[in-house]
């Protein structure tokens, strides 16, 4: 599925810093504020009709960067292009129109439905708060997009609460939720991750089947390689809220180039008994957010860390053809 | 070392009597690792409790025998039992968070479980033996000064399997042991319970919905679906050589990152509710190969290959093999 080329998504230097509550001794004796580094110049762009996947453990910033591009949460810097128009200061009725164009997959199935609302009701309400259709004509689309996504028959589903369904269904009604206003652009963020194994499959072949259909593009939000790259183009993995590699799926995983990458693959877990596995080399845990080392941020975990690693923040610099690392030592 | 045989456990709710575990058997020897691979409300954690007799209200064990080193588990007296949670089996919970006193510091944790079952062990020596298993899980040993909240997720599960070896159980049972962790944390975490395995001698029974885990990590597996056992076979003969349609399901629905461009099969449908059951198979309204055998009657485990059982009817003679 090469695509156009064509950009739908620029996100520049994108940061995103949480101020850090002090107590109020420490307001008294020190004027310095903390901040967690949540993102931290984040730059990449998507092409249309893609899947981009920013992959990478808990905490390295990958869902507040999802959030950031959608703008429901704002950014401390930083630019995001959608569609070749500035989206990062939108307010009010432009930003509302922007949202018809860009939706949310969240994680959790069970939080992101009303429990006392239908799922026919959920779904069509999106119609409802854009003016873009009501009663009988809502309740067409609705029972539409829910044959769509496999809960059919739709008058049925619709007329369930969200605790009825499994979560594989809620899953399925999510989607149709964010498909209804027919958008170009989804965020899904880990939408498989709390779905039953047997499950999953049919979930993410969902995802593929619409992208198609609807000829949609996604940012694919994932803290599990072996789905990120069943499912992805490109592929950028994080640590510590910026991109260490960013390249084609085949790129990252047949020859991935910064330690960090290295270590992720490695630990991922393969299904064959005849594998032997060997031992990470990544030492300690991933440091906090608040107090991020110097230079680069991987450096006091890398086996292979010199001098200057400690002193020098690396850039993403590109090592071949559309791959790129942020590691002085490529 | 470990056997149990035709254990069912049921849970005597308002709507109905629910058989989480049905007629469970398998045998588990010394060092061995045993994976149990189960999706949610497969029975995989009741089963796991069950081991020491621990199934939580209003769940009752109606049948079966779990034999540990010649005593019969579950005709054990509550304080034989007790004694029996410390030294022979024990138990590492999913999230280490909930699972340790939130005001209690480590060393108390080890002081407390250690005195428990040794009361004459004094104060010091439990701390000293602390400090020990600590280094031993990759632990400072001044950490058993710390409180829960200051260490992170994957050091709060460490010090779980510490507290869990503190007594030289000869099982541990690790539920999900990984879960809410990362996977490099978790690859350090199934790395080490490995290590403290062979170190120790014991036996590990590793419960996970993750397939990849088990096939990587274990001698033996165990795959349950809806309560049931439905094949049980060497990590390798079950690879190489799966029978039971929902292990070929599972086995082509999980992504293997070391290959290239793989097409994966997702298994229709979704797992049944346990108060109503299909007639029959509990597994044919999914299955690609049901016929009317499997609509009316319950296929029986059977032996298939030397230590490798299944439970379906394309094994069983009279049954139409495709």
């Amino acid at each position: 599925m090469s695509s156009p080329g064509e950009d739908i998504l620029q996100v520049d230097h994108l940061q995103k810093y949480f101020p850090v509550e002090k107590s109020f001794l420490e307001k008294l004796l020190t004027k310095n504020k903390h901040f967690v580094r949540a993102v931290d110049d984040v730059s990449f762009t998507v092409r249309r009709g893609e899947i981009f996947t920013l992959a990478g453990e808990s905490g390295c910033g990958k869902t507040t960067t999802g959030k950031l591009v959608l703008r429901l949460a704002s950014s401390t810097a930083g630019k995001i292009i959608f569609d070749g128009v500035d989206v990062t200061a939108l307010e009010g009725e432009d930003l509302r129109i922007l949202r018809r164009k860009m939706q949310m997959i969240f994680q959790d199935p069970y939080a992101s439905f009303n429990p006392r609302m239908k799922i026919g009701d959920a779904v069509g309400h999106p119609l409802v708060i854009h003016g873009l259709a009501q009663g009988a004509e809502k309740r067409e689309s609705v029972l539409k997009i829910l044959e769509r996504v496999g809960l059919s028959p739709g008058d049925k589903f619709a007329e369930l609460f969200p605790h009825q369904m499994s979560g594989g269904q809620r899953q399925r009604a999510a989607m149709a939720r964010s498909l209804i206003l027919q958008p170009e652009f989804i965020v899904a963020d880990e939408p498989v991750s709390m779905i039953d194994v047997s499950l999953r499959t049919a979930i993410i072949d969902l995802m593929v089947d619409l992208q198609r259909d609807f000829g949609l593009t996604y940012l694919f939000i994932t803290h599990d390689l072996a789905i990120a790259k069943y499912i992805s183009d490109r592929i950028a993995i994080m640590y510590l809220g910026r991109i260490v590699e960013l390249g084609n799926k085949d790129a990252i995983f047949s020859s991935p180039v910064h330690p960090y990458t290295k270590a992720l693959l490695a630990a991922i877990p393969v299904p064959n008994p005849e594998r032997q596995r060997k031992p990470t080399e990544l030492i300690g845990d991933v440091p906090s957010a608040v107090n991020i080392p110097s230079g680069c941020r991987f450096h006091t975990r890398c086996r292979y860390c010199t001098k200057t690693c400690g002193e020098h923040q690396p850039d993403l610099v590109e090592v071949a053809p559309n791959h790129l690392v942020a590691c002085d030592l490529a | 070392m470990l056997a149990v045989d035709g254990l069912t456990v049921e849970y005597w709710t308002l709507k109905g009597r629910i058989r989480a575990v049905d007629d469970v058997s398998f045998v588990l020897g010394k060092s061995e690792t045993l994976g149990m691979v189960g999706e949610s409300g497969s029975g995989k954690s009741t089963l796991g409790l069950s081991l020491i007799g621990l199934v939580p209200f209003p769940g009752k064990i109606v049948k079966g025998n779990v034999t540990l080193g010649g005593k019969e588990v579950l005709k054990l007296k509550e304080d034989e039992l007790r004694n029996l949670r410390g030294t022979g089996v024990c138990y590492v919970f999913q999230d280490p968070m909930t699972s340790l006193n939130p005001v209690k510091k480590i060393g108390d944790h080890f002081v407390e479980m250690i005195r428990t079952h040794q009361p004459t062990v004094t104060k010091k020596e439990a701390l000293e033996r602390a400090e020990k298993l600590l280094k031993d899980v990759g632990i400072q040993p001044e950490r058993i000064s710390n409180y829960p909240h200051q260490l992170s997720g994957g050091m709060r599960q460490r010090v779980m399997i510490a507290l869990a070896i503190a007594l030289n159980p000869s099982i541990v049972v690790a539920d999900e042991p990984t879960t809410a962790l990362d996977v490099i944390v978790q690859a350090k975490i199934l790395d080490l319970l490995n290590a403290l395995r062979d170190s120790y001698g014991m036996a590990l029974i590793l419960i996970t919905h993750d397939l990849s885990i088990v096939l990587e990590r274990s001698n033996k597996i165990l795959v349950l679906y809806a309560g049931q056992v439905v094949e049980y076979a060497n990590s390798r003969s079950l690879y190489e050589n799966p029978q039971h349609p929902y292990t070929k399901g599972l086995l082509k629905s999980i992504p293997n990152i070391e290959l290239s461009d793989q097409k994966l099969d997702a298994i229709a449908g979704s797992p049944p509710d346990l108060l109503d059951l299909p007639r029959g198979c509990r597994f044919w309204p999914r299955c690609y190969a049901a016929f009317d055998r499997c609509r009316n009657e319950e296929p029986m485990i059977v032996k298939t290959d030397e230590g490798h059982f299944v439970r379906c009817f394309l094994y069983t003679e009279g049954g139409s093999k495709s």
